[in-house]
């Protein structure tokens, strides 16, 4: 490992930490343009995260350990979710703690603990979110593993930068089996980001909501770290998809040039800028679905991502 | 890693979105949605067929190309599609099974299809011999639509893409059929389809409603 590999992981996570809200931001932003709305500021989720920041925490009496525990937890996989993932560059000397299979299980934790938190409390919102937030993440989950697999059949390595790497320094063919797992990667970052065929991000008021209602309890600083770490979280799956789907642009090899890593910065903006547009466009063309509908949502994911391996198996493409 | 020449890559990327197609087909609950992705599968199963014929220079694929676009991606769908108008059942298809188990049944027949086909391809010579599993997947699913619907007409569509994945296994094993047969099928299909279309009518003038369980009984009243 060279110092260079330690500087690409260092800025990586700084990245990750910077622009997560930006993102977010963004897909707000591309969101009112295509409803025919003013746009709030593309700093407003920094701007919401500071005012958090700055207020007093209020926890509820009955609130345990286990309440004030959860936003560092959650916040805490998704920075070494981002540390993981191969964003700017694929030799990182994080990436040996965790293959893409315990990356899942990273997302699975702070999903437990934010699900945990809250029914800690004891509202009914709290107890009905984290319901419906494990019914959707015990079915997007295994459509996620497979997408996974997939691209571990094609590079024969379960590690996300060494699959990467391998996708990005082979030569270029039509790949129908990665096209199916693509749409079910997007599934999958749908229903996994509370974004809107499954769950609305920007309402507090409907019964119908799941991550907004585990957020109620939450206030200043723990509501903040805990806005940030979904901000994260849709960050780290735009991060996963490009991995995946469109490897091109990163700094891959045992001595990259210094130019490459700067040259993949702008590239990742890039990438996130086409991808925010293409997810506020969903969101834009489509109705929120029922919850009782969100299984078939989410099998369609599966589905395709099953179809994908078996394609992947049959045709070797 | 993937050591296929270009025009055969095309080639199963055709045969996935046949599949992808016939699985649409499968969770779909309108008629009218159905009728055009057996329109869309004709259009796929067209292309490929052309796709064939100018890889391996087979000029009697090239008709059957020709043949294939304009009955199954034109000419039935628009029968089809009159039919529904004429008989107003635009929403008529329930799913026996709820539509997520049907696609993991779906799914299993997929798998099955798959371990079929295996000792098929390896006798086979053709190049495109990997997709025949594919082909006995479409025939396969298309059963599956038959079986898990009610109504007359979503019931049609899954015959059709049942001839659909014949007719894509039999390219992808032989490199199509000779022509004699090819003509002979097509024309059965369409006489078929004719006969089926006065057949609704008759179904619903008996019992008004195209839904087949009343065909079940033998006699009016026991």
């Amino acid at each position: 490992m060279t110092s260079l590999h330690w500087l690409t992981q260092f800025i990586e996570v700084l990245a990750a930490l910077a622009a997560a809200p930006l993102f977010v931001g963004w897909i707000n932003q591309c969101r009112a343009w295509l409803q025919n709305k003013s746009a709030p500021s593309l700093l407003q989720p920094y701007r919401g995260i500071r005012k958090l920041f700055h207020k007093d925490a209020v926890l509820a009496t009955q609130a345990s350990p286990l309440f004030r525990l959860a936003p560092y937890v959650v916040f805490g996989s998704m920075v070494c979710a981002a540390a993981v993932i191969p964003s700017l560059g694929t030799r990182l000397p994080f990436s040996d703690a965790a293959d893409a299979i315990a990356l899942v299980g990273l997302f699975a934790t702070a999903r437990v603990f934010m699900s945990l938190a809250a029914m800690d409390v004891g509202t009914a919102f709290g107890s009905l979110g984290a319901r419906r937030e494990m019914l959707v993440g015990f079915l997007a989950e295994p459509a996620l593993l497979m997408v996974i697999f997939l691209a571990s059949l094609i590079a024969t390595s379960t590690s996300l930068p060494a699959i990467s790497e391998g996708l990005a320094t082979q030569t270029l063919a039509l790949y129908p089996s990665l096209a199916f797992t693509g749409v079910a990667f997007v599934l999958v970052l749908l229903a996994e980001n509370a974004r809107i065929p499954v769950d609305n991000p920007a309402t507090h008021l409907e019964l119908t909501m799941i991550h907004e209602a585990m957020l109620l309890e939450y206030s200043a600083r723990h509501l903040a770290l805990m806005e940030w770490a979904s901000a994260l979280k849709l960050f780290n799956y735009a991060c996963i998809g490009f991995a995946l789907f469109l490897p091109w642009g990163a700094a891959t090899g045992d001595a990259p040039a210094l130019a490459t890593l700067l040259a993949s910065i702008p590239i990742l903006g890039l990438k996130l800028l086409a991808a925010g547009s293409v997810l506020a466009l969903i969101e834009t063309v489509s109705a929120k679905l029922r919850i009782f509908r969100a299984p078939e949502f989410l099998a369609t994911a599966f589905l395709f991502a099953v179809l994908g391996l078996l394609v992947h198996l049959l045709l070797g493409a | 890693m993937s050591n296929l020449t270009f025009d055969l890559q095309l080639l199963n990327t055709f045969a996935a979105l046949l599949l992808l197609s016939s699985f649409a087909m499968l969770s779909q609950r309108r008629v009218v949605t159905m009728v055009n992705l057996l329109a869309l599968q004709g259009v796929l199963l067209g292309l490929a067929t052309l796709l064939l014929a100018w890889r391996t220079g087979n000029g009697h694929l090239y008709v059957s190309a020709g043949v294939t676009l304009a009955l199954k991606a034109v000419f039935l769908p628009w029968l089809l599609h009159r039919l529904i108008r004429r008989l107003g059942v635009y929403w008529d298809s329930e799913p026996l099974l709820n539509i997520a188990a049907t696609m993991l049944v779906g799914l299993i027949v997929v798998i099955f299809a798959f371990g079929l086909a295996q000792p098929i391809a390896a006798l086979a010579t053709t190049s495109t011999r990997s997709s025949i599993g594919i082909a006995v997947a479409v025939v396969l699913l298309a059963f599956l639509t038959m079986i898990t619907r009610r109504k007359a007409m979503s019931q049609v569509v899954g015959f059709l893409s049942m001839e659909n994945g014949l007719f894509f296994g039999a390219m992808s094993a032989t490199y199509g059929m000779p022509m004699i047969i090819e003509l002979g099928v097509a024309l059965d299909v369409l006489v078929a389809m004719l006969v089926l279309g006065v057949f609704f009518f008759q179904i619903r003038e008996q019992f008004d409603s195209l839904d087949l369980h009343h065909l079940e009984s033998l006699k009016e009243e026991k």
